[in-house]
């Protein structure tokens, strides 16, 4: 098993606050627009070195989403943020007619995604954003793993012509991708070989999939691991190659199980050819208030899950 | 273009409006025919267009010149017609109108690539929103170019509207003038049944916009002064917002004033009849 080690502990938002500030001084085309949540989404940098290109939008998200569709309107790239949930779910529409369908040069940025948001409980702990999204014709959806591949993939995204949603979140975790790393969309990254299952993993979930790893080859098995960053379009290259050799598989993913990376890879493999799928996922609920680490206990999205999940798949081969 | 012109076009897109709605048999003509005028004065007057020997040149970002949004877009009859005879694409084309593989779409949209449109619209609310994007791009270009957009009456109901309609005047976006279309009628009745708005003015006002209103929306001499007065007062910190008073289906008598006609195709008859009461000036397509 490849080592991974990390010497700090950082919140994908800040990688998110840190691309901006770099894309606010490379691309004068960005425009940065939040709803009233700019602590949260680190935009200080961004706003203190560019304050005319930044459009405070107050708690009204829906127009958040027309204005950022007009703004490109003469070639400005709208980077639109707030949480999750009121990033995709309260602006469904908003979205799927103003930016998706008139397939305009949106980036919505969406922070606190998932249980790891914690205490404030189920009303903000979206889990079905990526299944709302990757749903939506043309639009490209990232959920990158740490503080250094949310920066690179902010920066990336700038670069990409048309809508991209690019979901992070608030918890601290390891850093442990490379600080100059280059984000590629669309492509899947290796994080370890193996032989005997494959873990397709995205988000918060990479780190607890390495940690699994390590586990599993404690106990002798070899497993493959794969940080699908990009869920849409996904990397059916890697999937397939990868399950070519392991013949067996586990999605991790802090999300419903119905409609996010699981079901995408599922997709894949009914197509293609049929293995063994284990889905490490919130088992089709709302969350609840807690801390992340009790949260992510409690729904079954740990390590220690992954493990289990990982034996039962093999065990189905 | 002289008065007289501007109703001569006016009276052929009342006629490419209702042929093609017929012709499809589904569509919105009523609020369809209320618009005419102000989309005739806007294309053909008001305003500024980026043209090409005489031909309008289209491109998305639409630089240097004026922009036109449709918030309501279920009257795209009116806005393809206009879009036809101002020369954006062929007039040919308008018989394609809601039919299969058709760029002239139920509601409008960029999918299929149809000259003069940048954004999708009818699903409501959404337009204002996208209008102040596009006038606040134009300011962050330093673009002189003014950005119109209209909404209906019906309309006002959606949540979103009033998000806009705050965040307008708090951004002093100067350099935009929006529409109500207030024929005073939807889907299911009177607007003042179905949903009151009560005085749209004064909710507009208090939000921060400078509001004018058009009482005769239908005659061309009061369009244009109205445009006029409202583009002499862009520039001062404010939106402007335009009560364009309307009559639903003008032009034709049978479907004036009645909601009945909002999204009803006529028939072999009806059409006949409505064509009889428009007269053909630029040629039908």
């Amino acid at each position: 098993m490849k080592k991974y080690t990390f010497t700090e502990k950082k919140d994908t938002r800040s990688g998110f606050g840190a691309g901006m500030h770099e894309l606010g001084q490379q691309n004068p085309n960005v425009v940065a627009l939040c709803a009233d949540l700019v602590g949260s989404l680190k935009l200080e940098p961004f706003i203190k070195e560019n304050p005319d290109r930044f459009i405070q939008c107050g708690i009204s998200e829906a127009n958040m989403i027309g204005v950022s569709a007009g703004l490109t309107i003469g070639g400005k790239i709208p980077f639109a943020t707030t949480f999750a949930n009121f990033a995709t779910g309260r602006v469904y529409d908003q979205i799927r007619q103003s930016v998706a369908y008139s397939n305009k040069n949106v980036k919505i940025c969406a922070s606190h995604a998932g249980l790891t948001l914690g205490e404030d409980g189920a009303t903000h702990q979206i889990l079905e954003d990526l299944g709302m999204m990757k749903m939506l014709p043309g639009m490209t959806v990232i959920n990158p793993c740490d503080y250094n591949q949310t920066k690179a993939a902010t920066i990336a995204i700038a670069d990409h012509e048309g809508p991209v949603y690019l979901r992070f979140g608030r918890p601290v975790i390891p850093v442990f991708t490379a600080a100059d790393q280059k984000f590629e969309i669309g492509k899947a990254w290796m994080v370890n070989e193996g032989t005997d299952v494959s873990i397709f993993a995205t988000g918060h979930m990479v780190w607890e999939a390495i940690q699994a790893g390590e586990q599993l080859e404690a106990e002798g098995i070899n497993a493959e691991i794969i940080n699908i960053h990009t869920i849409k379009p996904l990397d059916e290259e890697a999937v397939l190659k990868s399950v070519e050799k392991t013949g067996c598989v586990v999605t991790a993913e802090e999300h419903n199980r119905i409609g996010g990376l699981g079901d995408s890879i599922a997709q894949v493999l009914v197509k293609n050819k049929l293995v063994p799928q284990e889905y490490v996922a919130v088992n089709d609920s709302f969350g609840e208030s807690g801390t992340p680490t009790q949260l992510m206990e409690k729904y079954g999205l740990t390590a220690k899950d992954i493990v289990a999940a990982a034996k039962r798949a093999i065990e189905r081969k | 273009m002289e008065i007289e012109q501007l109703e001569k076009v006016a009276s052929q897109v009342r006629r490419d409006i209702v042929r093609m709605v017929h012709s499809c048999q589904s569509g919105h003509p009523g609020g369809s025919l209320g618009c005419t005028d102000l989309l005739v004065a806007l294309y053909f007057e008001r305003m500024m267009l980026n043209e090409q020997d005489g031909k309008p040149v289209f491109d998305m970002n639409g630089t240097g010149e004026d922009l036109f949004f449709l918030s309501n877009g279920h009257i795209s009859p009116v806005w393809y017609s206009t879009l036809a005879r101002r020369g954006y694409f062929p007039v040919e084309e308008l018989a394609t109108f809601r039919k299969l593989d058709s760029r002239l779409q139920g509601h409008p949209t960029t999918h299929e690539h149809l000259e003069g449109i940048r954004i999708a619209s009818g699903s409501l609310g959404q337009g204002l929103s996208v209008a102040l994007g596009a006038a606040m791009s134009k300011k962050l270009n330093k673009d002189k170019g003014i950005i119109y957009v209209l909404m209906g009456d019906g309309e006002q109901q959606e949540g979103q509207v009033w998000e806009a309609a705050s965040f307008a005047p708090h951004h002093e976006v100067d350099n935009l003038i929006a529409f109500i279309d207030l024929n005073g009628q939807q889907i299911d009745g009177p607007t003042v049944k179905v949903m009151n708005n009560r005085d749209l003015g004064k909710k507009y006002e208090a939000f921060g916009w400078e509001v004018i209103s058009i009482e005769e929306g239908n005659d061309m001499a009061a369009i244009l002064k109205g445009l006029y007065e409202a583009k002499s007062r862009l520039g001062h910190g404010r939106p402007i917002l335009v009560l364009l008073h309307t009559g639903m289906g003008f032009g034709v008598d049978f479907m004036m004033g009645s909601h009945k006609w909002h999204g009803v195709a006529p028939n072999d008859e009806q059409l006949a009849a409505a064509l009889g009461q428009l007269e053909e000036t630029l040629g039908d397509y």
